[in-house]
């Protein structure tokens, strides 16, 4: 059909899109310094996985450990975090495509827990045990808690507030 | 001819795109009409929803640790904190939150999930209705 009019905002949100990837493209070429690329995006998984918490970036997972994630999002750490299968199947290749290349020495299952990566180990060591458990943090989800600005992807440490 | 063609195009083209907006929005009460008629079909007796039905339900632990309240709070016209990741939730009453059950493929998809967390079941159309009926009368 030439006139898709079933969801004007699908037009737009393929703009934002595009636009996006434009930027995205250009900031890749300008800097090879990892922290600044721009985080990949997608707007559902932004959506679905942003309800409940940050929507964490793909990258800081490998590929079969996002494909564990969802294929068990009926029991999601507790919580019944099903979709429908379109959704999952949007989100999950998105997931994949930009998971982390980082080998993960495991017990032979994948790591489901960003929190249990030696990156994130590395990255939080500083971090002392007062601040887990500060019941503005909570939870070590709860990356918003100190990256203020890691609803928007930036985990840059300029953007770190540590709640007293 | 050509022009008459790109007229019609055109009406053709904001006649749709009207008609699919208005398909798409919908009311709670569009979304309480349609938990009657189920419930009506599959609960014998029906009597209609209730609030005070509704608020116990919302506020009752149902066997596991977790409550609707747990994560709405006890007053739903409020935001709301999720139990575990202290991420925030808007609030659940459409009198404080105009978004809130306009969508009924995301009203299905968050009462099976939250039931299953906090029942262990499915809700049924009765106790959906009845907690929907109770948010209607929550004022902001």
């Amino acid at each position: 059909m030439l006139f898709n009019t079933k969801n004007p905002f699908r037009i737009l949100g393929l703009a934002v899109l595009l636009s996006g990837a434009m930027i995205s493209a250009v900031h890749a070429e300008d800097d090879d310094d990892n922290e600044r690329v721009a985080p990949a995006r997608n707007a559902l998984w932004q959506t679905e996985c942003g309800a409940c918490h940050v929507a964490f970036p793909p990258r800081l997972l490998p590929a079969e450990s996002w494909r564990a994630v969802m294929s068990g999002l009926d029991k999601h750490f507790g919580s019944d975090a099903s979709l429908d299968p379109a959704a999952a199947r949007e989100i999950g290749s998105f997931l994949e495509k930009n998971a982390g290349r980082e080998k993960h020495k495991t017990t032979g299952k994948p790591l489901l827990r960003i929190t249990e990566t030696r990156w994130f180990k590395r990255e939080h060591d500083e971090v002392p045990a007062r601040t887990w458990n500060n019941p503005k943090v909570k939870s070590a989800a709860n990356c918003a808690a100190c990256h203020t600005q890691a609803e928007s992807g930036n985990y840059s440490e300029h953007n770190i507030r540590i709640p007293k | 001819m050509i022009r008459i063609f790109h007229v019609l195009v055109l009406v053709f083209v904001a006649v749709a795109g009207l008609t699919s907006l208005s398909a798409a929005a919908q009311t709670p009460d569009d979304v309480l009409t349609a938990l009657k008629t189920e419930a009506k079909a599959s609960t014998i007796g029906f009597q209609g929803f209730s609030a005070e039905r509704g608020e116990r339900f919302f506020k009752q632990t149902h066997g596991n640790e977790l409550r609707c309240s747990s994560c709405h709070t006890e007053n739903p016209a409020a935001s709301g904190k999720h139990a575990k990741t202290s991420k925030i939730i808007k609030p659940l009453a459409p009198a404080s939150n105009p978004e809130r059950f306009t969508d009924a493929a995301k009203v299905e998809k968050w009462f099976k999930r939250n039931c299953n967390d906090v029942l262990d079941r499915v809700c049924t159309p009765q106790e959906k209705g009845d907690v929907l009926t109770y948010l209607l009368t929550v004022k902001s």
